[in-house]
């Protein structure tokens, strides 16, 4: 008993804190949510109740559509948002592969925005993004005109259906530095043998890049795309901080901020565990992809 | 593949890359030219906002209008950065007492579970972890209805102690991740092994050899943190209030109202970024080493 103590206990000492907290904190909490978004408790008042899953029902059976109009905004963004990250941040790290002058200031440049907070980000992109057009232009509509492209003129975030993709374009500016530094990261991790060996062989440089190098990079996009994705998920300080919380910009996240502010805790409980559930779905087969993987190897 | 720290930080070379970068000699003048313009076009489109916020902080309030607002100022004035001050000061220092302790605390924590998970192989230890990093991934909203009554009810004082708690918590994942890839991909096991035989348990082995070794990490994971908790919106406005809460809340009031004072919320938030920026210019080199160490890769 005494040498088991010796055996384990030091071990314990030192990551048992932090994993109480975690059960408690994470799944706890967790479950505490998932209860209540079963049960009857829309007003400050305690619960009357379960409900069984009317209030995620209640969700997509609501006659304005809100959770469906939030769902949809919410797909826009991601796939914006992720699209554009994916490009830039792919296409900034290939630029840098090879030897280039002032190659850390570039680095720096590309990637300072993440430095900057979301709230931070939005006073200026609000600015940026101004919705007035012809002899009202402001923002990026302003230079446009400048340029005489005034057939590019838009009302980015205001316009209908498809405004949070103009709402994507801050979190594309702060987050697409940072998948450049994943791909540089990436590029410098193949091994020198696989470039010399194509060299060898006679490729090209386009034949290097799309049958060598492009194949390895496989682990680092889907670390690209897990990443921003879940971020997307997650988006509420940009959008409270551009547009503030209303019906045009809306999404879960800040669904479930509005409905607390109306003390309808069930619902709004439902509308996280929404979107949890989401979130979990893609990562929960990830995690147990990698932790596989690593055990093969 | 294995998730792993894709350290070293990309601002050091690998000897390798000499060798590898030397075989591609003899590119076009006019490919090189292209790729500069490029390369420069974007530098000019990634720094606009900045431009845009020094630009409009240091206008007078007659100039904001909407001709001209791409222009430098023609007056420079530093009235918005006092106005913009009077709003931010306060929340400005209680940020420092709120992002210093989340950095170092998380760290601390995230060093001993480390190098707990990457050392010690007990029973589960796999689950273990992947059940630790899953909370870094999760919407915090599904945790946040119950989050606030059960620090009220564990008694911790209302805006900065209670954010400080919940960050932490909420940072062990990352922090842990980060750790316990690079011991287990940097650290020797024979030193360990060495420790082992030379009598010293397991807390020894930790304090005196592994944590004099561990900066790199530290330098990652207090920046990670450090910037965080720093920029973090979504506790801070579930759990404190401009009285007593962090700058990004102070910075929203006085951003977010119907007709903003652009000059003053522009100037606002460079006084917030100034901070982080700072962190991130100073200590770049392993500011990146830390992002590509967070990610999770297969």
């Amino acid at each position: 008993m005494l040498l088991r103590l010796r055996r384990w206990g030091p071990g314990l000492l030192l990551i048992g804190p932090s994993l109480i907290v975690l059960a408690i904190f994470v799944y706890g909490l967790i479950g505490y949510t998932v209860n209540l978004s079963l049960q009857k408790r829309h007003d400050a008042l305690p619960s009357e109740g379960y409900a069984g899953l009317d209030n995620y029902k209640n969700l997509f059976t609501d006659p304005t559509g809100r959770f469906q109009h939030n769902l949809w905004n919410l797909l826009i963004f991601t796939l914006v948002f992720m699209g554009g990250t994916l490009i830039f941040g792919l296409l900034w790290a290939l630029l840098l592969d090879v030897r280039t002058r002032f190659e850390g200031f570039f680095r720096t440049v590309y990637l300072f925005p993440m430095a900057v907070s979301f709230v931070a980000s939005g006073v200026v992109w609000r600015w940026l993004m101004n919705s007035g057009q012809g002899d009202n232009a402001g923002g990026i509509n302003s230079i446009f005109q400048g340029l005489h492209l005034s057939f590019l003129e838009n009302k980015w975030w205001t316009t209908p259906t498809w405004g949070m993709a103009a709402m994507a374009m801050p979190a594309i500016w702060q987050l697409s530095g940072y998948i450049m530094a994943l791909f540089i990261a990436g590029f410098r991790g193949i091994p020198v043998e696989l470039r010399e060996a194509a060299a060898v062989d006679g490729a090209s440089t386009w034949q290097l890049y799309r049958r060598v190098l492009f194949p390895q990079l496989t682990p680092t996009t889907l670390s690209a795309l897990i990443i921003t994705g879940h971020m997307s998920m997650k988006m509420f300080d940009l959008i409270m901080s551009v547009s503030g919380a209303q019906w045009i910009t809306e999404v879960p996240s800040v669904y479930v901020w509005q409905t607390l502010l109306t003390y309808d805790y069930a619902k709004a409980a439902a509308i996280a565990v929404f979107l949890l559930a989401v979130v979990a779905v893609v990562i929960v087969p990830y995690l147990i992809h990698v932790n596989r993987a690593e055990k093969r190897s | 593949m294995s998730i792993d720290v894709a350290a070293p930080p990309i601002a050091t070379r690998p000897p390798a890359a000499g060798g590898r970068r030397s075989g591609k000699k003899g590119r076009s003048p006019v490919a090189t030219t292209i790729r500069y313009a490029i390369l420069l076009f974007f530098v000019i489109v990634v720094l606009m906002p900045l431009y845009v916020l020094v630009v409009t902080s240091f206008k007078s309030g007659r100039e904001i209008g909407v001709d001209g607002a791409w222009n430098l100022p023609t007056t420079w004035t530093f009235a918005s950065w006092a106005k913009a001050w009077t709003a931010l000061g306060p929340s400005f220092l209680r940020t420092f007492e709120l992002a210093i302790p989340v950095a170092l605390i998380s760290s601390l924590l995230g060093a001993a579970n480390g190098f707990v998970l990457a050392r010690w192989r007990f029973p589960g230890a796999d689950v273990v972890f992947t059940l630790i990093l899953f909370g870094m991934f999760i919407p915090y909203q599904a945790v946040m209805i119950p989050l606030g009554q059960i620090v009220q009810w564990l008694g911790i004082a209302h805006g900065i102690p209670t954010l400080i708690f919940v960050h932490v918590i909420y940072g062990i994942p990352i922090c842990t991740l980060i750790f316990r890839n690079y011991y287990a991909t940097i650290v020797p096991v024979e030193m360990i092994e060495a420790a082992r035989i030379d009598g010293a348990g397991m807390l020894r082995t930790f304090a005196y050899l592994i944590l004099p070794i561990s900066i790199p990490s530290f330098v990652v994971t207090i920046i990670w943190q450090f910037t965080s908790s720093w920029n973090d919106y979504l506790f801070a406005i579930f759990l404190s209030s401009t009285r007593n809460g962090p700058i990004t809340i102070a910075l929203n009031a006085l951003a977010g109202a119907q007709s903003p004072d652009y000059a003053a919320s522009m100037a606002g938030a460079l006084i917030t970024s100034l901070p982080t920026l700072v962190v991130y210019v100073l200590l770049g080199r392993w500011f990146i080493g830390g992002l590509m160490a967070g990610s999770v890769k297969s």
